[in-house]
């Protein structure tokens, strides 16, 4: 299939943005707050960031926010009346500045999120994105998206991905889907026709560094390793892995009353925490840390692959530069990939 | 820092030690915990200015524990910290020898907690410039702009509990906020949600916090729920004089008894 692939000038960005607004989606974009970034609603485009290799946490929340409501309650003499929510107060959304790490991460979200149980909620959210990725041109120690699949320049999730032709130079747009069209549509003397440009000596270079195969391999035989245990000691069983992670999927169910009603939320879990796998009884099936690092690690190596036909990691090293104690992953896949069965 | 990897080797030789803990080069240019077992690792100990992890967290974690006897590389920070867990009867001088590392950054070795004690006390806990000005800035705002101040620094929390796991002094194995019968605390994320934790976290904190940022430096969102601990800090200083972890204090916000009857009590 040939892309459809325009030039956007660098100062035509801004008009877009207001071009979206007048259309009336909302934009998260990435801005900085006590020197880290994150996504957040932008209501102007002045502020938005442009000045990171990644981004603190990624944009899943666009489509499994933190915390959610799944449904409401009351109750009164005749009993309890449920509610669910109006799915069509889900608003429209554009994803502004997203890096293919992440917007890979979409679909392996997706994957979980649709496994047996197709999840309305989610479905509906992510029909409603419209994903602006931007194509990286610098990455760091952390980065690892070329030994899972990915390239500093992958199209794969974005509905138009934005190359920077060095710095300060104007885009590459590769219109990818029927939604970037629609966003063609709506501004399209900002989308020049263009001949062939080739973005990829604009890209970082980023090393392979394993093969995750082999550690698809390698994990089946691991399951009693001594590994996660070394592997594990310096973990200090957090959520932070998993929050900032496009892939990590893990919810609880809690619910919260206000006298006769209430409503059902959906919050962010980690397999990281002592109590993530607690039964009721006491017993808990995973007790030490290292059973939970396993989990972590196999879950995006051998369990994903086996079950849903994609990996759990899109390189994007986020858990890593998140890790309060520098659990590096690249290091400890690498290391997996090292010993000899 | 060779007489450091000369002393963690003796100990494990002898097997005076079964772990020593430690710091080793990490990523880019970062530090990180090392467990050292066997004396030919004890050559990657290394130690300088951005060895700043308190290690103290780790020496009530079961898995390190359940090794046996340990030695710790302790800057005052974490000597401060073992004072305190002391007190709470979570270590002792059976179960942990330490390492210290002074200000000028020598390595003295103490025979026991008393003697680290003792060490501790020559030096007053003293809230840097930076945050003391931060925290006057906050005292001076008016009671709205500080609701502002705290509900816009603290939305953005995602209750990870990263900054319980660093804090050597959270070592609940069942935390307040994972209760759920009753339910103390809200689990979502949200604005009343965050508050409630970081209000009750500043509190079972009071009296016990020494002051060694772990917890902020831990946050990946870099939210300064340090200058809540801080103003604690400040409090109790003016409240009942100065502050120091001590073995045999009594403590400030709460009682503890070894034989409780209360088994969520470690
Ligand atoms: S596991 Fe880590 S590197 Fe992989 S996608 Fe998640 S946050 Fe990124
Ligand atoms: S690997 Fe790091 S971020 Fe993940 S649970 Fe362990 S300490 Fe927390
Ligand atoms: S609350 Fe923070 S500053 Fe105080 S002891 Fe714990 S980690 Fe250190
Ligand atoms: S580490 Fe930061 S984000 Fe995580 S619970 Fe603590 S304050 Fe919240």
């Amino acid at each position: 299939m040939n892309i459809d692939k325009r030039l956007v000038r660098k100062d035509s960005l801004e008009k877009l943005f207001d071009i979206l607004k007048q259309n009336s989606k909302t934009i998260y974009a990435p801005f900085s707050k006590n020197s880290k970034v994150s996504f957040r609603e932008a209501d102007s485009f002045s502020g938005i960031t442009t000045d990171y290799i990644q981004t603190t946490q990624s944009s899943k929340e666009v489509a499994f926010p933190r915390n959610e409501k799944i449904l409401n309650y009351s109750k009164d003499k005749e009993g309890m009346k449920v509610k669910g929510i109006d799915l069509n107060d889900i608003p429209e959304v554009v994803l502004w500045g997203v890096r293919p790490c992440d917007t890979m991460g979409i679909g392996e979200l997706s994957a979980i999120f649709n496994w047996d149980y197709k999840d309305e909620i989610y479905n509906n959210r992510l029909s409603r994105v419209t994903v602006f990725g931007f194509s990286c041109s610098k990455s760091d120690d952390y980065c690892f998206c070329t030994s899972v699949g990915g390239n500093p320049g992958n199209t794969q999730g974005s509905d138009i991905l934005f190359t920077q032709l060095g710095e300060n130079g104007d885009y590459l747009a590769e219109i990818l889907t029927d939604k970037g069209s629609s966003i063609v549509s709506i501004s399209s003397a900002l989308f020049e026709k263009t001949e062939n440009i080739e973005k990829e000596k604009f890209l970082a270079e980023v090393p392979a560094r394993f093969e995750r195969e082999e550690i698809r391999g390698k994990l089946e035989k691991f399951f009693d390793s001594q590994l996660w245990v070394e592997q594990s000691l310096k973990c200090i069983g957090c959520g932070a892995c998993a929050y900032v992670c496009p892939t990590c999927a893990c919810f609880d169910i809690q619910d919260e009353a206000h006298g006769k009603s209430g409503s059902r939320v959906r919050c962010w879990d980690s397999c990281g925490f002592s109590t993530f796998t607690l039964h009721t009884s006491g017993h808990n099936p995973r007790e030490v840390q290292s059973q939970r690092w396993r989990q972590r690690i196999m879950h995006k190596f051998l369990i994903m692959p086996d079950r849903l036909s994609v990996y759990g990691c899109t390189g994007c090293g986020r858990c890593s530069r998140a890790c309060p104690v520098d659990m590096n992953i690249l290091e400890h896949l690498i290391s997996i990939q090292e010993v000899s069965l | 820092m060779d007489d450091l990897r000369k002393r963690a080797k003796e100990l494990l030789e002898t097997s005076a030690v079964k772990v020593v803990i430690g710091y080793e080069q990490g990523t880019a240019n970062k530090t990180r915990a090392l467990f050292v077992e066997k004396a030919e690792d004890a050559d990657c100990l290394i130690f300088d200015s951005r060895c700043v992890q308190n290690l103290a967290t780790y020496v009530t974690k079961r898995e390190v524990k359940d090794k046996g006897k340990m030695a710790i590389t302790a800057t005052l920070p974490v000597m401060r910290s073992i004072i305190q867990l002391a007190s709470e009867f979570q270590v002792n001088d059976n179960n942990l020898l330490v390492l210290g590392i002074t200000p000028e950054s020598k390595l003295v070795e103490f025979k026991n907690l008393s003697e680290v004690e003792t060490f501790v006390h020559q030096y007053q806990i003293e809230i840097d410039a930076k945050n003391k000005e931060m925290l006057d800035k906050i005292a001076k705002m008016t009671q709205a702009e500080r609701w502002k101040f705290w509900i816009d620094e603290l939305s953005p929390c995602f209750k990870c509990y990263a900054c319980r796991a660093a804090c050597p002094m959270c070592y609940c194995h069942r935390c307040t906020v994972d209760f759920n019968q009753p339910q103390w605390i809200p689990v979502p994320s949200h604005e009343l949600g965050n508050l409630e934790w970081h209000i009750m976290r500043a509190i079972h904190l009071t009296g016990r916090c020494i002051d060694c940022d772990a917890c902020y430096n831990a946050c990946p969102l870099a939210i300064p729920i340090n200058l809540l601990t801080k103003r604690m800090l400040e409090d109790v200083k003016i409240n009942f004089g100065s502050y120091q972890p001590s073995i045999k204090a009594d403590h400030l916000m709460s009682t503890y008894k070894p034989d409780d009857k209360e088994n969520f009590i470690q």
